[in-house]
């Protein structure tokens, strides 16, 4: 650090040169990072580009390949809400397992991270990498004994059985982020709280807690996310149930009325129905989003 | 900084509360009152993390030494009959590791799921570092329109995997768009390469953003006059990069690269709803879970050999890479 302080130091006096022959270039520059730009947006964009166009063709041009809407319909939308596809009962379970999940995880995970963040005790690397351990920990390995023991309380197809394990991975999530978040607020206010006579605890409740509401929104939105997008405990701990799977599951078992051929564009309305929710939140909140993301080092 | 200390800490030499003696004593205090409020606060964290992760963990191997009650019958070597949850060691394990497959079925068998595992996890974070590298590289020095990159490439981030599996699906049918865009003819999920390239590239889509934006935020803590400075001494821009660029988003880079690894080795959802595991692309998750519905004590023993096989890939990477996760973490936290 102090290398890198000594050498900026030195390159002070050079700034003129510096500038002048970056002008010179920047033209050509400019146009390349233009064009970089260019080909990250689209490879984003593309491909949920066409999932869009996909859900607004009729059926019968599933395949056709007009790089714009043609054909639109929005029969594929009024299709996945009705019929034995239990699309908007997925919607809701999706939402209640996810809030309650998150509920969970944010009660329980927000002292943990205030722990990790604020106090020093020891073994705090051992309970940091406990909780790093947990967050990768492959979701392969509980499905099988979840699995046998919810088939023994005659769980499987519950909403407690897809409750449950989501916070083995929601829970690390959601003391990652709040602890980078806590570590980065004004304590000074908590030290004036404690001057004034406040408990640790009450310091905690009455002036930290309300600061910290943007850093807890985040975490939840991140938890709350990480639940929406599971996929292989819901698949198999769901037991085949429509009335609790939750929407990943359920648009991955989507039939249409001719049981040989797949409903893409259904599928793909259904796709545009759960990603359009998610993308205008993470729009919203991008910033915090990714400050989140970066910080905890995690995968949604 | 030390500077500031040391002043502070000889002003207060004659005062008292400052000596250094006095400070260690009250930090001690400080701190054991700490370690019991932490001990408090940290409790219900470990003990729930215990009863979702810890207790099924223990009881998949419990089990996984046990015969499952599908498997119950007379054994044929012995002419014994077994009964379901008597102990029989490690014979699952050794099941999976001769290959003796329950069906017969193709695509059902462990050191072709090994095999296939490996191969998404090398070419999908080999991909996902270079171009993630890359886009950050290009949104950290544009100026002009990085809301909006920020933006587009949070999308593929927020589609849920289970959606964009499905969409890759859909665009790598046989009339679908990839073939009439490139205007090549094949059958993407109909033979093994085609069909790993599928789900290659479809993982590639979904996280690549994410390793760009772990990378950006290395690359913005670089100061710019160090670029300066290196330009003014006549470093190339291809010297800058592997020279000084490389070297200080290089943490951030291993981090995200073990976490990377970590993830595709544990792949269920991309390849398992877009080729749904044929033609070469069942991976150790999609083996354990088509085996949790026949043998669930065989299920157990091979979940448990993929989570140890997780643990020590994890275990050798930290060693070799000396990525530090839990200090790179600790220092975030405390950043």
């Amino acid at each position: 650090m102090t290398a890198v302080a000594t050498e900026s130091a030195a390159a002070q006096p050079a700034h003129p040169a510096v500038v002048r022959r970056r002008r010179r270039s920047v033209d050509g520059r400019a146009l390349g990072r233009g064009l970089g730009i260019l080909l990250i947006v689209l490879w984003c964009l593309a491909p949920a580009y066409w999932m869009l166009v996909a859900s607004l063709r009729q059926v019968d041009f599933t395949y056709d390949s007009t790089p714009w809407p043609k054909h639109v319909t929005f029969d594929n939308f009024r299709a996945i809400f009705k019929g034995n596809n239990h699309f908007g009962r997925a919607l809701l379970n999706t939402i209640l397992i996810g809030a309650v999940v998150t509920a969970i995880a944010m009660v329980v995970g927000v002292f943990c991270a205030y722990a990790i963040a604020r106090l020093h005790f020891r073994g705090k690397f051992a309970v940091l990498g406990l909780i790093l351990a947990a967050s990768m920990f492959p979701g392969v390995a509980l499905v099988t004994p979840l699995f046998q023991f919810f088939t023994n309380a005659g769980w499987l197809g519950t909403y407690q059985a897809l409750i449950i394990p989501n916070l083995a991975f929601a829970l690390p999530l959601c003391v990652y982020v709040l602890s980078s978040f806590f570590s980065q607020m004004p304590w000074e206010l908590e030290q004036a709280a404690k001057v004034d006579g406040a408990s640790p605890g009450q310091a905690f409740r009455m002036v930290i807690l309300p600061i910290a509401a943007p850093g807890l929104f985040t975490a939840a939105i991140l938890v709350f996310l990480s639940v929406w997008n599971e996929y292989l405990l819901a698949s198999q701990l769901s037991n085949n149930n429509p009335n609790v799977a939750p929407v990943t599951v359920a648009i991955a078992s989507f039939t249409g009325s001719d049981p040989k051929v797949v409903p893409y564009t259904s599928i793909m309305a259904a796709g545009v129905v759960v990603t359009i929710p998610l993308v205008i939140v993470v729009l919203l909140f991008q910033r915090r989003i990714v400050s989140g993301l970066t910080a905890g080092g995690v995968k949604g | 900084m030390t500077a500031a200390t040391g002043e502070v800490a000889e002003q207060g030499r004659k005062a008292g509360p400052g000596d250094p003696r006095a400070r260690r004593r009250r930090r001690a205090r400080a701190s054991r009152g700490d370690s019991r409020l932490a001990f408090r606060l940290i409790v219900p964290t470990i003990l729930l993390l215990g009863v979702v992760i810890g207790y099924p963990v223990v009881y998949a191997i419990v089990q996984s030494l046990k015969l499952d009650k599908a498997d119950a019958g007379i054994n044929p070597s012995t002419g014994f009959f077994e009964s379901g949850g008597k102990y029989i060691g490690g014979k699952y394990y050794g099941y999976w590791y001769n290959c003796h497959c329950a069906n017969g079925l193709p695509g059902h068998e462990f050191w072709p799921a090994v095999q296939t595992t490996i191969i998404f996890t090398v070419i999908t974070v080999a991909f996902e570092i270079v171009l993630g590298t890359m886009m950050a590289l290009v949104m950290h020095r544009a100026f002009r329109g990085r809301s909006l990159v920020r933006a587009a490439i949070l999308v593929p981030w927020a589609i849920p995997t289970a959606v964009t599996a499905l969409m890759w699906k859909y665009m790598f049918q046989p009339h679908g768009v990839i073939n009439s865009l490139f205007g090549t003819h094949i059958i993407w999920t109909g033979s093994e390469w085609p069909a790993r390239w599928a789900v290659i590239i479809a993982d590639v889509w979904k996280t690549t953003p994410f390793i760009a934006l772990l990378v950006l935020a290395g690359l913005q803590v670089i100061p710019d006059e160090l670029y300066e400075s290196a330009k003014v001494d006549g470093a190339s821009a291809r010297q800058r990069f592997f020279s000084l660029t490389l070297p200080l988003v290089k943490p951030a880079l291993m981090v995200a690269a073990l976490f990377r690894i970590l993830d595709v080795l544990r792949i269920y959802d991309l390849p398992a709803l877009l080729t749904g595991g044929s033609n070469n692309t069942t991976t150790l998750s999609i083996l354990v879970v088509n085996e949790l519905r026949s043998s669930q004590n065989a299920a157990a023993a091979l979940s448990t050999i993929t989570f140890l096989f997780i643990f020590v890939v994890a275990f050798i990477l930290v060693r070799l890479f000396s990525v530090n996760v839990v200090q790179t973490q600790a220092r975030t936290v405390k950043a």
